[in-house]
């Protein structure tokens, strides 16, 4: 009981991770109409704004050590901390739910000149060259962070108070050594809440209906004299923020390196596949999903009885849906069929 | 506006031109610096493998990302054929195709079963399942993440047959009838395979099969009410992509007995799919030009250090070099991928056809006396219909 | 007359809640023209689309000269000689006509499938001959090396009743193939159509114009909300009240 509970735990905050990505690349499937295979790359964008803006609040100047008495000694003090005391020193802990304040305005923008620069031209491509298009992009800008921010990991530290493990298993009645970091179950809790905004978002208000409508009949909307460009800008935008923030909260889980967005793109699209494409409940369900399978599949006993089933676990999960319900969990008959 | 598609070259000239152009690398790479064997070599293998993938990609228009895993395992195959057997290097071609083309069938049955993008990610999903497999608990076939490589004790079985048991110092080198396969002779090879598997992709083209095959790509539906079955068209030509890319692995393998896992990851797929895009996908020699220009700018590019830019831009005064080379730095050396990349979208937005298609498009412009404007930009046409 | 060689019964179909076919009979005779006149939306396409095994009937079945063509591939639909002009003409696009005509007589030839790859395109002289022979026929033989995307929409039409003709189908399935046309192109098409009707293959043609209805079809049946509400000669239909009706209620 207790080790299903723990790798129910592990597998959802895996999962939190893929259900976010994979959210956002099938709003941008179902509502434009295109394969971004570039959309890893703005999760690990958003990644690096929490490092950069953990860079920016902690630029120092040396001061002297008044801990040393016995001669002059210099250490490296923060700006901020020097400015502000101790209001300066916890914005510096707090550096990575503070970088979503960063991330919103700036996956925005590059939401927003993506698409106006680049993946609007693409309404009409086939699906094929989206692909080829998006995956140079993505290259291209996992290059560029490589080029500013080196090829090695950069761990970024939760803030202190979050640092140890909530002793959940008192909470559920399950004994004491059932523990699991603050930091992850933090995850989990934002990413439900970007979930649930995301889906009102779109029930509840009007914008969120005609993105809706245009999901399902993109030509009607359009017939209806709606200027349905002007809101694809925006669910561009909108799903670039998610992956953004998602990758922001993720750095203290996973340090960040360049490839970061290539190797959660991956799976996300299969997340994406396996919840059929364009539909966003499928989306949610088949990230956490799988990522509650894989955590199971990584557990010792599993792994006598299959060697490496946890190497393959998803991908092979991905290949009985398709092959079993071809259009994934969820999918709507009439999406990609041709 | 009719579009009458004329001829280029006759196919037999094609094929010699070809022929005498690969042959003769050696001589007419020596200028820009692209001359050596390594090279070569590398030129002539991924030459095999874009063109092998062009016969499904291009052809069928269905994008496989996970011909990496066919490479893959070429070299495996093939290493082991080293090991086992003898440092001949036919068996061990013959194998790597072999090999290949049994995991391409697999894995083209499933995945055939899907088109579109869901065809896309199974054989991805596919590819990354052998590379993580390659990696885990295959390991005593693929010797994990150390590769697979050749050892003094290997049994070798033909080779010891044939010898008198007189083991030199060091490890043997792969041979093809006692010539040794590394350097030029090792090209040469690789260059008679690859204009033996240009001339058959030629054939495939030419063929009512390679027609089929185009059919499905432009209307899958009307080839089913044609009384066509697209299952069986379909699985041929990604069984022989598939041996392309194998015999491609089984030669990377031949050149260095070698074999790593990260030859199957999937960004070596993307690779492929790359240099066959880059040199215009269905057209004939499109994915060799494709292939050749990214290893040729690959090597020259990442080359480049700060020190040989420094030099390079000597002339200039120091200020302006202080500026420019760490600017020009970004796009050469390790940063050789962001070049990659932006020069794939530009092709990808500007010229979806490839290089043959801006060829074609310079060529329309200079006989129609510069008048024309730029012809469909989804032309299939091929180099020398 | 001939035997009756196609028969459709009770088919049903509905879409979600629409019911776009409901317990529909329909039987054809052998080298007859069949017409079917529908209001908008009646399930015409549906109809054919359920013959050719692109849709799956909910109930009912289609049979052909003998054979159960439901439950079958589109295929062996195919293969058995059943062939399909669609309502938006389905043609190899970026392909040159002879092209779009040379890929069914080599599956007209070959089957389902052969491994033809090592034959070369340009010795098969015979079938280009064949294949040059259904250009004229319908008009389009001076066109041959243009790209099939560039015709005019008649011009598709034609190329597309050409690929099918080269298939030498018994069956042959026209959904409205004159719509778009000017009045001379339709003339043609009734000319060509009256010139293969001499060839006894059997003929289903779904048409708007009464005109061209008249004067190829032996039966019409009329088919309103799914439902098969009149059927006989051509004559007998233009005077019921009910095809009146449908077609007014249909407008309203
Ligand atoms: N694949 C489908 N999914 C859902 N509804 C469909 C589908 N195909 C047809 N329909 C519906 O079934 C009904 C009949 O359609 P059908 O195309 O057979 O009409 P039709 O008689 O051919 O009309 P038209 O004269 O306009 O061609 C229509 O209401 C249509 O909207
Ligand atoms: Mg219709």
């Amino acid at each position: 009981m207790d080790a299903i509970f723990i790798q129910i735990l592990n597998g959802l905050d895996k999962g939190a991770a893929y259900a976010l990505i994979a959210l956002g690349l099938t709003l941008v499937f179902g509502t434009l109409g295109i394969v971004n295979f570039a959309h890893g790359a703005l999760f690990m964008l958003g990644a690096f704004c929490a490092v950069t803006f953990q860079k920016l609040v902690t630029i120092s100047v040396k001061v002297r050590d008044e801990g040393v008495t016995a001669f002059v000694a210099y250490k490296e003090q923060p700006y901020l901390e020097t400015w502000f005391g101790d209001t300066g020193r916890i914005i510096i802990d707090y550096s990575v739910p503070l970088s979503i304040l960063l991330a919103i305005p700036f996956m925005l923008l590059v939401g927003y000149v993506m698409e106006r620069g680049l993946i609007k031209h693409f309404y009409k491509r086939p699906h094929a060259e989206q692909i080829l298009v998006t995956f140079g992009l993505a290259i291209v800008i996992q290059e560029i962070i490589k080029a500013y921010f080196g090829a090695n990991p950069i761990p970024q530290p939760a803030p202190e108070i979050l640092a140890g493990s909530a002793n959940v298993g008192a909470w559920v009645g399950l004994g004491n050594n059932l523990v699991y970091p603050w930091w992850r179950l933090i995850y989990l809790c934002f990413s439900g809440l970007i979930i649930f905004s995301v889906f009102a978002f779109l029930q509840f208000t009007t914008y969120g209906m005609v993105v809706r409508a245009g999901m399902r009949d993109r030509e009607t909307v359009g017939l209806l004299g709606i200027n349905i460009e002007r809101r694809f800008t925006i669910v561009f935008a909108i799903a670039a923020v998610v992956a953004g923030v998602a990758g922001v909260m993720y750095t203290p889980i996973l340090p960040p390196d360049y490839h970061l967005g290539m190797d959660f793109l991956v799976l996300s699209f299969v997340v994406v596949v396996v919840g059929g494409m364009g539909s966003l409940g499928g989306a949610v369900l088949a990230g956490f999903l799988l990522g509650i399978v894989q955590s199971f599949a990584s557990m010792n006993e599993v792994k006598e009885i299959f060697p490496g089933i946890d190497q393959i676990i998803l991908y092979l999960v991905a290949v009985v849906i398709l092959l079993v319900l071809p259009r994934g969990l969820m999918g709507r008959a009439g999406v990609m069929d041709d | 506006m009719t579009n009458t598609k004329k001829p280029l070259l006759n196919d037999a000239f094609v094929v010699i031109i070809f022929a005498a152009a690969i042959l003769a690398m050696p001589i007419w790479l020596d200028p820009i610096g692209g001359n050596y064997p390594d090279l070569l070599q590398k030129f002539a293998i991924y030459g095999i493998f874009a063109i092998g993938f062009n016969i499904l990609f291009g052809l069928t228009g269905y994008l496989s990302f996970g011909h990496a895993a066919f490479l893959g395992v070429g070299s495996y195959a093939a290493v082991w054929s080293f090991k086992l057997l003898t440092m001949n290097v036919l068996p061990a071609v013959v194998f790597g195709v072999l090999f290949a083309g049994i995991l391409a069938a697999i894995i083209g049955f499933l995945s055939l079963r899907r088109t579109g993008i869901y065809f896309s990610i199974l054989t991805l999903a596919f590819a990354q399942m052998s590379y993580n497999l390659a990696y885990s608990v295959l390991t005593p076939i693929t010797n994990g993440e150390t590769g697979l490589q050749l050892a003094r004790s290997d049994p070798r079985i033909l080779d010891s047959l044939f010898s008198d048991g007189s083991v030199g110092a060091g490890l043997p080198s792969t041979d093809l009838f006692g010539e040794t396969m590394s350097g030029y002779p090792g090209f040469y090879f690789c260059a008679v395979l690859l204009i033996i598997c240009f001339y058959i992709s030629l054939r495939i083209f030419r063929s009512p099969f390679g027609l089929m095959l185009k059919g499905i790509k432009s209307n899958q539906n009307r080839m089913k009410y044609t009384g066509l079955n697209t299952r069986p068209y379909m699985l041929t030509a990604f069984i022989i992509s598939g041996m392309y890319a194998g015999l491609a692995g089984s030669l990377l393998a031949v050149t260095d007995p070698l074999a790593g896992a990260e030859r199957m990851q999937w960004t070596a797929s993307g690779e492929v799919v790359l240099m066959t895009i880059l040199g215009g996908a269905g057209t004939l020699v499109g994915p060799m030009l494709g292939a050749g220009l990214i290893k040729y700018f690959e090597n020259i590019f990442s080359s480049f250090d700060d020190n040989v830019l420094t030099q390079a831009f000597s002339f200039l005064p120091d200020s302006v070099v202080e500026f420019v080379v760490p600017v020009v730095g970004l796009f050469v050396g390790s940063g050789w991928h962001l070049t990659l990349g932006l020069l794939f979208m530009i092709i990808v937005i500007f010229l979806p056809g490839g290089l043959v298609e801006g060829f074609r498009r310079i060529v329309n412009y200079f006989r129609s006396g510069g008048k024309t404007k730029p012809q469909s930009v989804e032309a299939h046409n091929q180099a020398g219909e | 007359m001939g035997d009756l060689v196609l028969h459709l019964e009770n088919i049903n179909k509905s879409f979600g809640g629409l019911s776009a076919l409901s317990d529909v009979n329909l039987h054809v005779e052998e080298g007859t023209t069949h017409a079917i006149i529908g209001p908008n939306g009646a399930g015409k396409s549906t109809l054919l689309n359920v013959c050719i095994g692109r849709l799956k009937p909910d109930t009912g079945a289609v049979t052909f000269g003998g054979e159960v063509l439901t439950g079958k591939q589109p295929h062996e639909i195919a293969q058995l000689g059943v062939a399909r002009v669609f309502q938006t003409p389905e043609i190899f696009q970026e392909m040159t006509l002879i092209e779009n005509v040379m890929i069914p007589a080599l599956s007209h030839r070959d089957g389902a499938f052969r491994l033809n790859a090592a034959e070369l395109l340009s010795r098969q002289g015979e079938l280009r001959d064949e294949a040059e022979h259904i250009l004229e026929d319908v008009g389009l033989k001076d066109m041959m090396r243009t790209e099939a995307g560039s015709l005019s929409r008649g011009d598709k039409r034609r190329l597309e009743l050409g690929m099918c003709l080269i298939l030498r189908p018994r069956l042959l399935l026209l959904d409205e193939p004159t719509a778009g046309m000017a009045r001379h192109d339709t003339n043609q098409t009734i000319e060509l159509l009256k010139k293969i009707k001499s060839r006894g293959m059997t003929k289903v043609i779904i048409e708007h114009d009464m005109h061209v209805v008249f004067s190829l079809a032996d039966k019409v049946s009329v088919l309103a909300r799914g439902q098969i509400i009149a059927g006989g000669d051509p004559q007998s239909v233009r005077e019921d009240p009910k095809v009146k009706e449908a077609y007014l209620g249909g407008a309203n």
